[in-house]
């Protein structure tokens, strides 16, 4: 079998045994790459020259006799939102185009203590606003299950890297359901941490009180072994938690759900899901009661408050954050004749520079932050997370986790609803309360709808710093599954032309 | 033209004071670059004060517990919780295009200070009330190139250095400040000394006006006597010294009457103090209010200070300056008047400095407030300008020994100030020094004894007071050098009378 | 609901420094319409009783020692600048600077 295939935990066991190089399997990665991302589109920039010479410098540290990372030598695709030095970093957006960050976000340098291996940055949603990748300055990236499909977003480049076996994990980031949905439409594992748990310090930030990063992987435990190197405390991220990080990888391989409270949340079960999509989600909740876990309803009344609250907070915090994009100390700068001011270049560059789904967020934001109207529209939305939090403490009296389709229907074409904010902004209708809330989730491929045979993703949602129970309930789920098929996931597959593997 | 005490026939003021200060942290805001004044462009940047992308702010300890220590020596309460917002706006010297700062969740707000300043009536204490002290972060400096040699087409440019951005700056807000009539420009001026004090005494700041460390702006309305109603203000800016919060508001004062005598209309705006006429002139009009969107700020989590943290501050607030001053009258002896112009002078550390260092108290305060105060006026400085404190001491213990008179020394100051050196020095390139050789005073004697027979005679006849004009004689012919009491004795006893 | 004007939305664009076109500016207006009817959503539930949330996890008090730590170097920090001179920022003139 080709290690492209092979899963992190795998090829990391491979790399342990010395059966196999970094360096090899780096050089086997953006072969991969060369063979299949003229098509998928996954990856912005591909970093080769000094991937390669890290992947050297690691099998020297193995050959010395070192003791490294269990994720020493695994090669990983980043999210274009997360700063790495001297690498451009776009967050998909022309205004960025050129600019190398003199600095690594935490969770790279993470990355690299680890010795992982940053392939290069992926392409996204920009600025992360978006649920399919198609508002990327620099073009859309395709789903491997089907190229004339979305890959989700805003993380659809990491999501389709994993996907089309470009890399074995990657990084996303979720505002809104940007890793879960993502994940879903491509069939693989993302997770949404618990908001604080991973520091945002060099996160390019889109919506500050909703960002997180986390992992993307083919398996449960891989994405485990991710999220355990980048978790963690940091001084330089005020928001971040300085509390104990649970044992994710221990809970992914338990695969133990007896006795487990399985909440299936009325608001997020009933209709508006594709067919395909809500069958396999029942078959699921078949699947745990089989585990012997036990299915309880439980009632977030508030919810349906949860997508306005979003799309009021996000942009909000958005038309701030992204004021500093003015042209004057980095990035693009349009329209200096030497005649015009400081000012005429930053509206003419702002103007230039930013796509029209970021201009749209931003002039809703400057609207519900501005005077005379903050106490109905920001002000207002602020209360429905404190409702929505309030429904999810509720909720998690009767229920160890909470359940939903991660998606309502499959990856759609794209340019399908390109030009319908509003039907956009439905993808995240079940991802978005997880955000609002501060809590993690979790989606996992749950099969193949009915009617197209694309994957479908189940979601699991867990209180705040309770990580560790998304792992010990989807490995369950995923080792049950897998049993089912007689093979993993990914298997089902559809070969992409000129794929290694 | 209506003048001042014109004006104030008529008029009543309404002053609001908008005072920033730089906190002296070793570290800024919400990053660890230093803060070292003057340092060259763009040293001390990071990611964060840079406002790069993806970077986030922490918040400095040393600068909250800083602003609490000033919150609570203008007597405020202290919130036991207290967050950081967004102001939203676009400035290029701004790096994130917002300034972390304070709305309405400061943490210190209701407090108050108390002036004194001196009236037709004898000294007169004002309370200053304090709406709000709150933190925020300084901008980074922008210059200005080309343009001024006449403009030439694609010359003109801007030049931003981020040095400063992030810098601690603490901003303290009075509420209105109503019933001081004429004094108004004293107490503006009086409460900023006081508040300046008040944050040197903490250690705090270095409060250096001419640094920017302490920058006021000054809110000025006028309405009729006994209208009760509130006229439209005019904001002066970035008021660099005392002496000009005192002109800016006499000056504001004076323009707005002069405007509402004729019935015109006084324009709500910015605008900025001119030092050399004292007059202000409009800033750029904007075409539009600006909507600041403020909204908590997302990066930062709210500040709760604890009670035993702030009774811990509270133990260590120094002797408040207005009891030291107090204190110092007592141990100088000095009235009333004298000391609050010792105080409106900004002499009065000066004064306290030089008598710690050994000069005679009354000397100290009398050629601070003297000679050298004149001097500095007519030199258009401030007399700590002119000389440094050891050479007054200097100075003043000649004088105490008797090496110098006050006539010389005015010369060996003159000379100190001219760059020739220090007192003694002066005295010896210049040749000053008193005549204490007896046998050089006793030819003097003799020869002013030999011009006014009939006048020693007098003396010789008990008729002490006549020696007066024998003193003075002496005096002269020694071109002021002698120790006129020397010469009195030595003359005295010359005569056969007893000194 | 309150609809949002074609100038209200010219105002938001020039306080939100983005230069506009009257084919960007229709469109836009017509687009916020819509969204702000479904965001609206939110008044219904958001009584005066209901606290607001900003920090979704509710922590306190997080500071830094005053302690200085390295700053980047001058190359660094003006390393993505699109002009510089003189070790600093150059930017087009900045209107009612001193």
């Amino acid at each position: 079998m080709s290690l492209l295939k092979k899963t992190a935990t795998e090829q990391a066991q491979a790399l342990a045994a010395k059966q196999i190089s970094a360096t090899e399997l780096v050089q086997e990665h953006y072969a991969q790459i060369k063979a299949v991302d003229n098509e998928v589109k996954a990856f912005l920039y591909l970093d080769e020259k000094n991937a390669l010479a890290q992947a050297a410098t690691i099998d020297k540290k193995r050959a010395a006799g070192e003791k490294l990372s269990p994720l020493a030598g695994i090669p990983l695709a980043l999210k274009d939102v997360m700063a790495q030095a001297n690498v451009p970093t776009t967050c998909g957006s022309k205004i960025l185009e050129g600019w190398r960050p003199p600095y690594d976000a935490t969770l790279v340098t993470k990355l690299k203590a680890n010795d992982v291996v940053i392939l290069g940055k992926t392409n996204m949603d920009e600025f992360a606003m978006g649920s399919s990748t198609e508002n990327s300055a620099f073009g859309p990236t395709h789903n491997p299950w089907d190229l004339t499909r979305i890959p989700g977003g805003s993380s659809g480049g990491s999501a389709a890297a994993v996907a089309a076996f470009e890399a074995p994990i990657s990084i996303g980031t979720d505002t809104g359901g940007s890793i879960r949905q993502p994940a879903a439409v491509c069939g693989i594992v993302g997770v949404k941490p618990t908001y604080g748990s991973v520091s945002r310090y060099g996160l390019i930030a889109f919506s500050s009180s909703l960002d997180q990063a986390g992992p993307f992987a083919r398996t449960v435990e891989d994405a485990a072994m991710v999220h355990a190197a980048i978790a963690g405390f940091d001084p330089k991220d005020s928001t971040s938690i300085n509390s104990p990080v649970p044992d994710f990888v221990s809970a992914a391989r338990k695969k133990d759900v007896k006795g487990l409270k399985i909440g299936v949340v009325k608001e997020l079960s009933g209709d508006g899901y594709q067919t395909g999509v809500a069958e396999k989600f029942s078959q699921t909740l078949d699947l745990l009661v089989s585990l012997g876990a036990q299915i309880v309803e439980v009632s977030c009344p508030n919810f349906q408050y949860a997508l306005a609250a979003y799309y009021l907070v996000a942009p909000s915090e958005c038309s701030s954050n992204l004021a500093r994009f003015d042209a004057m100390r980095y990035g693009l700068r349009v329209g200096d004749d030497g005649q015009r001011s400081a000012e005429e270049v930053m509206n003419l560059t702002r103007q230039a520079g930013f796509g029209r789904e970021v201009k749209r967020r931003i002039i809703l934001g400057t609207y519900a932050l501005s005077s005379g109207y903050y106490d109905a529209y920001y002000g207002s939305a602020q209360k429905v997370r404190t409702l929505i939090k309030q429904d999810f403490d509720n909720a998690f009296k009767s229920a160890d986790v909470l359940v939903s389709p991660t998606a309502p229907t499959t990856a759609f074409k794209i340019g399908e609803k390109a030009n319908d904010p509003l039907a956009m902004y439905l993808n995240d209708i079940a991802t978005i309360p997880v955000n609002m809330a501060g809590i993690c989730g979790l989606s996992l491929p749950n099969g193949l709808a009915s009617e197209d045979q694309l994957p479908s993703g189940f979601q699991i949602m867990a209180p705040a710093m309770a990580d560790d129970r998304l792992y010990l309930v989807g490995g369950a789920i995923e080792a049950a599954l897998k049993d089912k098929w007689g093979k993993p996931f990914w298997e089902f597959a559809p070969k992409l032309k000129g794929s290694k593997c | 033209m209506l003048t001042f005490s014109e004006a104030m026939t008529k008029f009543e003021p309404t002053l609001g004071l908008e005072v920033h200060v730089e906190l002296n942290t070793k570290s800024k805001m919400f990053c660890g670059c230093a803060t070292e004044f003057g340092a060259a462009p763009n040293t001390q940047t990071c990611p964060v004060c840079l406002g790069l992308p993806g970077s986030l702010p922490v918040v400095n300890k040393r600068a909250i517990e800083s602003t609490i220590l000033i919150g609570l020596a203008l007597n405020c309460e202290i919130a036991p919780f207290s967050r950081f917002a967004r102001k939203n706006y676009f400035y290029p010297d701004m790096p994130k295009n917002f300034q972390t700062s304070q709305y309405d969740e400061p943490i210190c707000k209701n407090g108050f200070l108390d002036v004194q300043i001196e009236t037709d009536e004898g000294p007169k204490k004002f309370r200053i009330e304090i709406e709000r002290v709150h933190m925020e972060e300084d901008t980074g400096k922008s210059s200005h190139v080309g343009g001024a040699t006449g403009r030439i087409h694609g010359a003109e440019y801007s030049l931003l250095d981020y040095n400063r951005a992030g810098i601690p700056l603490i901003e303290i807000v009075t509420k209105m400040i109503t019933g001081t009539g004429k004094y108004a420009p004293q107490v503006a001026r009086a409460y900023v000394t006081e508040l300046r004090d008040i944050v040197k005494s903490l250690q705090v700041s270095d409060v250096r006006m001419e640094q920017g460390s302490l920058r006021c702006d000054a809110n000025v309305s006028l309405a009729p006597i006994s209208s009760g109603k509130l006229g439209t203000r005019s904001e002066t800016k970035n008021v660099n010294s005392l002496r000009s919060i005192e002109r800016a508001v006499q000056s504001e004062i004076e323009r707005h009457a002069n405007l509402l005598s004729k019935g015109e209309r006084v324009v709500q705006e910015t605008r900025h103090f001119l030092e050399d006429s004292g007059l202000t002139r409009p800033g750029r009009s904007k075409e539009q209010a600006e909507d600041y969107r403020y909204f908590p700020e997302p990066d930062l989590v709210p500040v709760a200070p604890t009670k035993e943290l702030i009774e811990s501050l509270r133990k260590k607030l120094p002797e408040k300056p207005s009891e030291r001053r107090k204190r110092l009258q007592q141990e100088w002896n000095v009235p009333d008047k004298e000391m609050t112009a010792m105080v409106n002078a900004d002499l009065l550390d000066t004064v306290a400095q030089t008598i710690e260092a050994g000069a005679e108290k009354t000397l100290a305060r009398s050629w601070w407030m003297g000679e050298i105060s004149r001097i500095a006026n007519e030199k258009n400085v401030v007399p700590t300008q002119l000389i440094a404190i050891n050479d007054v001491v200097e100075l003043i213990n000649l004088i105490s020994t008797g090496e110098l008179t006050d006539k010389l020394a005015r010369q060996v100051l003159a000379g100190v100030i001219d760059g020739e050196g220090n007192p003694k020095s002066v005295m010896e390139k210049r040749g000053l020094k008193v005549v204490s050789d007896d046998s050089a005073l006793m030819q003097a004697i003799a020869a002013a004894i030999a011009a006014q027979p009939e006048t020693a005679e007098k003396v010789r006849a008990g008729n002490i007071p006549a020696s007066g004009a024998l003193i003075g004689a002496v005096m002269k012919s020694t071109g002021g050098q002698a120790n006129a009491a020397r010469v009195r004795e030595l003359l005295l006893k010359h005569l056969g009378q007893q000194p | 609901m309150a609809g949002i004007s074609r100038e209200e939305v010219a105002n938001l664009a020039r306080l939100a420094r983005i230069q506009m076109s009257d084919e960007e500016l229709d469109h836009l207006s017509g687009e916020m319409q819509v969204i702000l009817s479904a965001v609206a959503k939110v008044q219904e539930v958001a009584n005066s009783d209901v606290p607001p949330t900003s920090h979704p996890i509710p922590i306190t008090n997080v500071t830094r020692e005053d302690v200085v730590t390295k700053s980047l170097t001058v190359e660094q920090a003006l390393s993505g600048a699109p002009k510089k001179s003189e070790d600093r920022f150059q930017v087009p003139q900045i209107l009612g600077e001193e």
